[in-house]
């Protein structure tokens, strides 16, 4: 059996990297690696995981500085006999070896502008057309795990943005309700500067992280930044502006 | 089932603690990437800054019509020539043009992300610790011109339709259009420069906002789902704007350079003329 050498964050702040040999199996992946060191070399690691499928976003961490889904990291992508460096997510405030405090992105979720759909047709629906809302799909498969706010170096490398940025994450929960056919909430529209929009340098680091293959800066980000803009442009007002 | 082999050691590592510059524990070539812009990106600055600027010191019109004087190619960094008299040798034609394109390619979404990352090192990499101490983004001035990219790009959403009429002139000798009717090396360079740059342009994110990506109701109307349906064209261009990008780059250098070339008589044009 392969031999995976894993040099890991240990402890809080002031903890230290250190390195394991763990004997895997074929056809495993990071995590399964990360529970089989907590079951027999180190029982008190602490490790926040949940579907082990990709979708629940729990397992998020940095292996080889990468930010990554811990679940969907194969080991036979690594060089056999390479060191493998797991750390905890750095944007966060960290609690213990993996584990980090992400409740900041629950704190912005709440100044999020909610939806306000127009009134209801006389029938009492509310009709959309199939392509009107289809556009929104892709930015309700975000399966909140982080990684675009963690490897955003808006708020990675300058701690102070956090209080002006909202980050990656919610431009695309903000995009998903200013692109909403039923959508009247003129808050949603006002990205700039209520949620930092203008920090993003589109370096679209997000994008290269997203594990559902979100296109954040393309369809989220840059749409909402010339949405933002329309408001200067005497020529949007011939075609009608935005909505 | 697999189970731990033995060695546990305690390594001193406080880089997680202590940020500093391209501190990360990525392990793939992430440099590589930053370098090849900034030779690229360089490259093409001042290769187009010495040939726009030479102006008339470096013959940038090849063919030349003895009649009419008047050229079968010109250089696309030219394109459409604007010559004022009274404005003395120096003053390069190209300085009325490229201010457009060079504007719409500078604060280009795509070549932000680049030179962001190559040149202002902000962030060198993903996951890489950046230099700077603090960071403000497009917040303030300078920077917060970069929302200017509207406007070039409503000046240079003209420039293709000047490129594929300079195109189609050079498929006629002197550039005169219904006379000597003719195919040549440079009238192929010049149509695939244009149709390059109009991949490009068409490409741009703030064209795909102007066509329909303003609206949130594309079937409130006709008109607006012929909107949608070209904006679904234009989001394929948009999907590949960095390749397009990349390669209308430096394929307009290449074209200017073979123009300069043919005109100096440095190499000679395959073509079905007979006048050069």
């Amino acid at each position: 059996m392969p031999t995976a050498h894993l040099r890991v964050w240990r402890g809080e702040d002031d903890g230290d990297y250190y390195e394991y040999d763990v004997e895997y199996g074929e056809g495993m992946v990071v995590l399964d690696v990360v529970h089989l060191l907590q079951a027999h070399q180190a029982p008190d690691f602490a490790v926040r995981w949940n579907c082990k499928a990709g979708k629940c976003g729990s397992c998020s961490a940095e292996v080889n500085g990468q930010p990554r889904l811990m679940c969907m990291t194969r080991m036979n992508t690594f060089i056999p006999g390479e060191t493998i460096t797991i750390a905890p997510l750095k944007t966060y405030p960290l609690i213990r070896d993996l584990v980090t405090d992400v409740s900041y992105n629950y704190e912005i979720a709440q100044t999020i502008p909610e939806l306000k759909p127009r009134p209801r047709e006389a029938d009492g629906t509310h009709r959309m057309g199939q392509v009107d809302i289809d556009r929104g799909q892709e930015f309700r498969k975000c399966i909140e795990c982080f990684l675009c706010m963690d490897v955003c170096h808006v708020i990675r490398d300058h701690e102070e943005n956090k209080r002006e940025f909202a980050g990656p994450r919610f431009f695309i929960s903000l995009a998903n309700v200013a692109m909403h056919p039923l959508d009247t909430n003129p808050q949603s529209a006002l990205l700039d500067p209520a949620f930092g929009l203008s920090y993003c340098n589109i370096t679209k680091c997000c994008t290269e992280v997203c594990p559902e293959g979100i296109h954040i800066t393309d369809n989220g980000i840059i749409p909402m930044k010339e949405r933002s803009i329309d408001r200067w442009d005497p020529l949007r007002k011939i075609f009608g502006g935005s909505r | 089932m697999a189970q731990a082999a033995g060695t546990t050691r305690r390594v001193r590592n406080m880089e997680a603690i202590q940020r500093r510059y391209g501190q990360t524990h990525r392990q793939d070539n992430w440099q590589q990437e930053p370098l090849l812009i900034i030779l690229g990106l360089g490259a093409f600055a001042v290769y187009t800054t010495i040939s726009a600027l030479l102006g008339d010191y470096w013959p940038f019109e090849a063919g030349i019509d003895p009649a009419t004087g008047h050229a079968t190619y010109l250089s696309p960094y030219f394109e459409p020539l604007f010559r004022f008299e009274g404005l003395p040798k120096w003053f390069s034609p190209a300085i009325w043009i490229l201010w457009a394109p060079l504007s719409f390619r500078t604060t280009c979404y795509y070549y932000r992300r680049s030179y962001y990352r190559a040149f202002f090192r902000s962030p060198p990499g993903c996951a890489v610790a950046e230099p700077a101490q603090t960071y403000t983004g497009e917040t303030n001035f300078p920077l917060v011109l970069q929302n200017l990219h509207r406007y070039a790009m409503y000046v240079a959403i003209v420039f293709p339709i000047f490129l594929f009429y300079g195109a189609f002139k050079s498929f006629w000798f002197g550039g005169h259009i219904g006379g000597e009717f003719g195919i040549g090396v440079g009238s192929i360079i010049l149509t695939i420069n244009a149709v390059l740059l109009t991949l490009y342009t068409i490409g741009c994110h703030s064209f795909r906002h102007f066509v329909a990506g303003g609206l949130n109701q594309f079937t409130a109307s006709p008109f607006r789902m012929v909107r949608r349906r070209l904006w679904e064209i234009f989001t394929i261009a948009n999907e590949n704007h960095r390749r397009w990008a990349w390669i209308s780059m430096i394929f307009v250098g290449v074209a200017d350079l073979y123009v300069h070339l043919v005109a100096g008589g440095i190499i000679t044009d395959l073509n079905t003329w007979s006048q050069f």
